[in-house]
């Protein structure tokens, strides 16, 4: 959701250190000679910092879940006491007990804390005690589906940002330029689960279908089946392109402002002066240039877009974590809302640290000077 | 090879004297649309400040029977020339649910008058008066005007519309001030200081920005007690949505340190021996006033969309606080979407003021950094 | 082959080159009617202080001006008066002919050798691109090609340099990995824009041998855009002396120091610091400072800050332009009036 707003507008700080690192980059005779295993040294020392990074994060990411779990008042035996009282059975006081030392209740916040992390880590999330079913059960597909529909609007963001930005910045203050800058604001201003909610209105009183939902009716309780993937594929776009909107605007304006940046450079002159055809020295030199920030947008654009996807999935009724969260939150089944808050971030943090080491192979500078 | 600045050389004398904040804000009123932006922004705070004066009826008053009465116009011309009046509302049962309920009555007309007797409410929290800017005379009860047509509870939307902008506008700008406090002050120490300080507070900032934040955000405030007073939700969500927000700005801040910290007019106090706070507060702050109040102008509508989203979740504040997001959650189920879309309006103030801090923004940052 | 012409031959007329730039603030006017001739086997330097339209002079020729900069008016002539002869300003930019003149009769040679080289390519592949692009020679050879042209312009060890990101190398290395992709597309007319101004004094040096070497080698053409009263005498011919888009001198390099005609030429001399100079004698500068192009002086450009200024004359009109092809200064004193 949009506090990314401005993160997205700037090109992230790590390029900016980056063009630092390069302004002063002391001048070396050595050339390609250089020892080898110097720069598998360095590269292998950035992926280190990376990866112990991605770590911290996780690890970070599961103590706050630890206490979202912890916050609400009484634990997770009086909720659940509270809740079967509810639907009319009862639990004696010494069952109780000992479901509290099972979970190891009766334990300092720390030691519930590493215990909870170990079982976390043999994969055993705990029991949803709204569905009675152990959590992983009861997310199944969705965090799949959840990952499904980012990715999707991730690649829709590059596919439209990219040759959009490329344009406005290359036709600077040209007509289509102004329009995509246009739109591109509105496109920022209009929060992604309105334009699902207007969305749904248009299509249900126009159209008088649904247009939210991930798969037909014949599909949504099938097993998977190359028919279920294509019908999910088919439904991809729109909820990919509701989410993607927002960061589409961010990212054609990062890449216009870089490539404008870069447009000024003196290289480009230089590939001009060789005879290059415009289109061709444009498209080999400064854009593979500004292609970094934009690359490296990743990094926030992920997590934003893995965001957004909860309140749209609400909106448009998708079979992502969304939906389970809210009702997991709102009835306080909080192993099941810990579960989803601590998977999501967790994919989340693999997901940007991949897009890192992808970078690592895109910037000659970074594979071999180990600088980032 | 960039052209100097044109503007040197006419009126070079007036430029030089200029203070940074100047520079800005003459560069700033060249922005048109920025300006547009500002006004708009100002009058929606004036809005905000006299809502209840604006508003017609009493935003939390319900009535069963006037559900879902659908938005008025006021006519401003009859047989009789110039006599602004609305339609009454006549009592008719419904053929099958036998409910009394009230629809338009084209017969009866309510004149229209300013500042007209209502309900009784504090100006700006100190005078208490019953005064409103319009309203109706010779109503009866359950009749006035209804701008923007009833929610289920027969609440009129234009009041709560109104009012809501208090809450929404000013959570903003409560978020963004802690948001600024902890941004200023982390991305200053992280500027001033550098070295270890610096990478464990950017390190810090990187963890933050790689988490998704909205099954976050869900969590905290959906473990908020249910015991707490609206206030304070109001304050728990102010921080909760503030807690991401100061990265941003402590990244703005920690950048203009750090290109700061190496300009001539730093390095020459620093050389008369000014003292360190001096440095900092006659000399550096002054100069990026004006991308702080940028970076701040970008944050606060994310803010806004943030508390938008919690309470359209059901999340956020809780009733009978009226925000922008409360409006909106009315507005999720399809079905009464589809038979009371004016449920949806409250869709527009969100967007035009995003849109509005979004030009501003833009052009603050134009104008503070031209060249950046 | 062309290098094998006679030396002395017009290679490129520049005649009367007009360039604006369209800006919302008004009209900046780069260049006012620059004329000119580039000779094979000679150099032709230009001079002048920051700003007066020496980078734009450059760009036109190739035609690649920055917008909003626009040609209105002049003629930029290829081989005049042979049956070849093309008008440069004719063409269209992106023209196929266009960018076989390009890289392949003109070269351009920068001033900053970091950044006029894309820091996403080993140099191999810059300059392979620029000799492809210009001939048939297929990858394998035309790698062979590059690295040759690397050995010719004094780079030790080419076959790896070859493979180096230009991150990779010294500011001297880059400076001629930059000539040696000047030289890809084989051209006879050699355009050099500062390139040494970002070199060491022994680095610089280098290079202007080099440069020399392969003039005299190849016969080219140099067009040499300079700051620098030493380097105007180490290496041109002539000299053209530019201020706020005139030429305003013009005279073989020996005249020009010897006898310098214009006031602002002799200002640009007394400037130049000799070790002949007294210890602590201060350096003479121009008084005032150039003025925008947006912002020309009615007049002689240069009256403001000329000591030898005829009032009712120089602040009047613009003196007379030099007539191509002969020495002069474009200046009241030199018209008897
Ligand atoms: N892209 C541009 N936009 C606007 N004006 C420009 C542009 N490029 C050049 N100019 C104008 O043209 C004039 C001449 O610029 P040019 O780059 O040719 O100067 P120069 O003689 O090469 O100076 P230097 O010695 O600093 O390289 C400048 O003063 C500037 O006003
Ligand atoms: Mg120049």
């Amino acid at each position: 959701m949009p506090p990314m707003h401005d993160a997205l507008r700037s090109p992230p700080m790590r390029c900016l250190l980056l063009k630092d690192a390069f302004r002063h980059a002391p001048d070396r005779t050595g050339g390609a000679g250089r020892d080898t295993n110097a720069h598998a040294y360095l590269m292998l020392s950035y992926l280190l910092q990376r990866l112990g990074l991605a770590l911290v994060t996780c690890l970070f990411i599961s103590a706050l879940t630890f206490l979202i779990i912890r916050l609400p008042p009484g634990d997770f035996v009086d909720a659940y006491i509270a809740n079967l009282t509810a639907s009319g059975s009862s639990v004696s006081h010494e069952q109780a007990e000992a479901m509290r030392r099972e979970y190891g209740l009766d334990q300092p916040v720390l030691v519930q804390y590493a215990r909870w992390m170990g079982r976390v880590l043999q994969g055993d999330f705990g029991v949803s005690m709204v569905w009675r079913r152990p959590v992983t059960e009861v997310i199944g597909d969705r965090l799949w589906l959840t990952m499904v529909v980012s990715l999707a609007a991730l690649f829709l963001t590059w596919a439209i940002a990219l040759p959009i930005g490329i344009y406005s910045a290359v036709r600077q203050y040209s007509i289509g330029d102004y329009i995509f800058t246009t739109l591109g604001f509105i496109g920022l201003a209009i929060p992604n689960f309105l334009l699902a909610l207007i969305l749904m209105y248009l299509g249900f009183r126009y159209l008088g279908l649904n247009v939210g939902g991930l798969f037909s009716p014949d599909y949504v309780q099938a097993p998977w089946s190359w028919a279920r993937v294509w019908d999910l594929i088919k439904h991809l776009p729109l909820p990919a392109a509701v989410l993607a909107l927002a960061g589409t605007a961010q990212l054609i304006r990062i890449m216009r402002a870089n490539l404008l940046d870069e447009l000024r450079r003196p290289y480009v002159v230089t590939a001009r002066a060789k005879g290059l055809s415009e289109m061709r020295a444009i498209l080999k030199y400064p854009v593979r240039a500004a292609l970094n920030p934009f690359a490296s947008s990743v990094a926030y654009l992920f997590p934003y877009l893995v965001s957004g996807s909860i309140v749209v999935s609400l909106v448009l009724g998708l079979p992502t974590v969304g939906p389970l969260l809210l009702q997991a939150l709102v009835a306080q089944d909080m192993f099941l809302a810990g579960a989803i808050v601590l998977l999501l971030g967790v994919m989340t943090v693999i997901g940007t640290l991949i897009s890192d080491i992808l970078l690592i192979w895109i910037d000659p500078r970074i594979r071999l000077e180990g600088r980032a | 090879m960039t052209a100097a600045d044109p503007l040197a050389s006419a009126g070079q004398d007036r430029w030089a004297e200029a203070t940074q904040l100047r520079l800005t804000w003459w560069r700033f009123r060249r922005h048109r649309l920025a300006v547009i932006s500002l006004v708009i922004i100002a009058l929606f705070y004036l809005i905000a400040a006299f809502a209840d004066f604006l508003s017609i009826n009493d935003p939390h008053a319900t009535d069963a029977r006037r559900s879902f009465i659908p938005p008025q116009a006021i006519h401003f011309f009859d047989e009789n020339g110039f006599n602004p009046h609305v339609y009454g509302l006549r009592g008719v049962r419904d053929r099958q649910t036998f409910q009394l309920v009230y629809t338009p009555d084209p017969n009866r007309k309510l004149p229209v008058q300013l500042f007209t007797r209502g309900y009784t409410y504090n100006l700006l929290g100190l005078i208490e008066t019953d005064i409103h800017l319009i309203g109706v005379t010779g109503a009866q009860r359950g009749e006035g005007i209804f701008l923007l047509g009833t929610d289920q509870l027969g609440r009129d939307l234009f009041s709560r519309m109104i009012v809501a902008t208090r809450v929404s506008l000013f959570i903003g700008l409560a978020g963004v001030t802690l948001s600024l406090v902890l941004g200023v002050l982390l991305g200053g120490i992280s500027g001033l200081y550098g070295g270890w300080v610096d990478t464990v507070i950017q390190r810090v900032i990187e963890v933050l920005r790689s988490i998704p934040t909205i099954p976050l955000w869900m969590g905290l405030a959906a473990a908020l007690p249910n015991s707490w007073s609206t206030l304070q939700v109001y304050f728990a969500i102010t921080i909760i949505i503030s807690l991401i927000g100061w990265t941003d700005l402590a990244r703005v801040v920690r950048g203009r340190f750090l290109a700061l910290r190496e300009e001539d007019f730093v390095v020459a106090a620093e050389l008369a021996g000014a003292s360190q706070g001096r440095i900092i507060f006659r000399h550096m702050l002054p100069s990026f006033m004006s991308h702080v109040i940028a970076a701040v102008s970008l944050a606060l509508p994310a803010m806004i969309v943030s508390e938008t989203a919690l309470s359209f979740l059901g999340l956020g504040l809780r009733p009978p606080a009226v925000s922008w997001g409360i409006l909106l959650q009315d507005a999720q189920n399809i079905q009464v979407l589809s038979g009371a879309p004016w449920l949806l309006s409250a869709a527009v103030p969100v967007i035009l003021v995003i849109l509005a801090f979004n030009f501003l923004g833009d052009g603050l940052r134009d104008a503070a950094d031209p060249y950046g | 082959m062309r290098l094998t012409l006679m030396a002395d031959q017009i290679a490129l007329a520049v005649r009367d080159l007009a360039v604006h730039f369209e800006m919302e603030q008004g009209v900046v006017r780069a260049l006012e009617g620059v004329s000119f001739d580039l000779r094979a086997g000679r150099t032709l330097g230009i001079v002048g202080e920051s700003g007066c339209g020496k980078s734009v002079t450059a760009r036109s020729i190739l035609r690649i001006l920055d917008r909003p900069g626009r040609v209105v008016g002049g003629s930029i002539v290829l081989d005049p008066g042979s049956s070849g002869s093309t008008d440069v300003l004719a063409l269209d930019s992106n023209a196929e002919r266009m960018r076989a003149i390009r890289g392949g009769r003109i070269g351009l040679i920068f001033q900053e050798p970091m950044t006029a080289l894309s820091v996403h390519y080993t140099v191999g592949n810059q300059i392979i691109e620029a000799v492809r692009q210009h001939s048939d020679l297929s990858k394998q050879a035309a790698r062979d090609r590059a690295i040759e042209l690397l050995r010719e312009v004094g780079i030790p060890r080419p076959e790896l340099r070859v493979d180096a990101y230009p991150f990779q190398l010294s500011g001297g290395l880059r400076q001629r990995v930059g000539i040696a992709m000047a030289l890809a597309g084989d051209p006879d007319i050699l355009i050099a824009d500062e390139p040494t101004t970002a070199l060491d004094v022994t680095t610089q040096a280098q290079v202007l041998d080099l440069l020399r070497r392969l003039q005299a080698e190849k016969g080219i053409a140099l067009m040499l855009i300079t700051h620098d009263m030493g380097v105007i005498a180490e290496m041109c011919d002539d000299v053209a002396v530019m201020y706020l888009g005139r030429i305003v001198e013009y005279a073989p390099v020996e005249t020009l120091f010897a006898a310098p005609r214009h006031p602002y030429t002799r200002a640009l001399l007394r400037a130049v610091p000799t070790i002949l100079a007294k210890p602590r004698q201060r350096l003479a500068t121009i008084g005032g400072a150039v003025p925008h192009p947006g912002a020309r002086p009615v007049g002689c450009p240069f009256h403001p800050r000329c000591s030898e200024v005829i009032e009712g004359r120089c602040t009047a009109a613009v003196p007379p332009p030099i007539p191509p092809g002969q020495a002069g200064a474009s200046c009241f004193l030199e018209v008897p009036g």
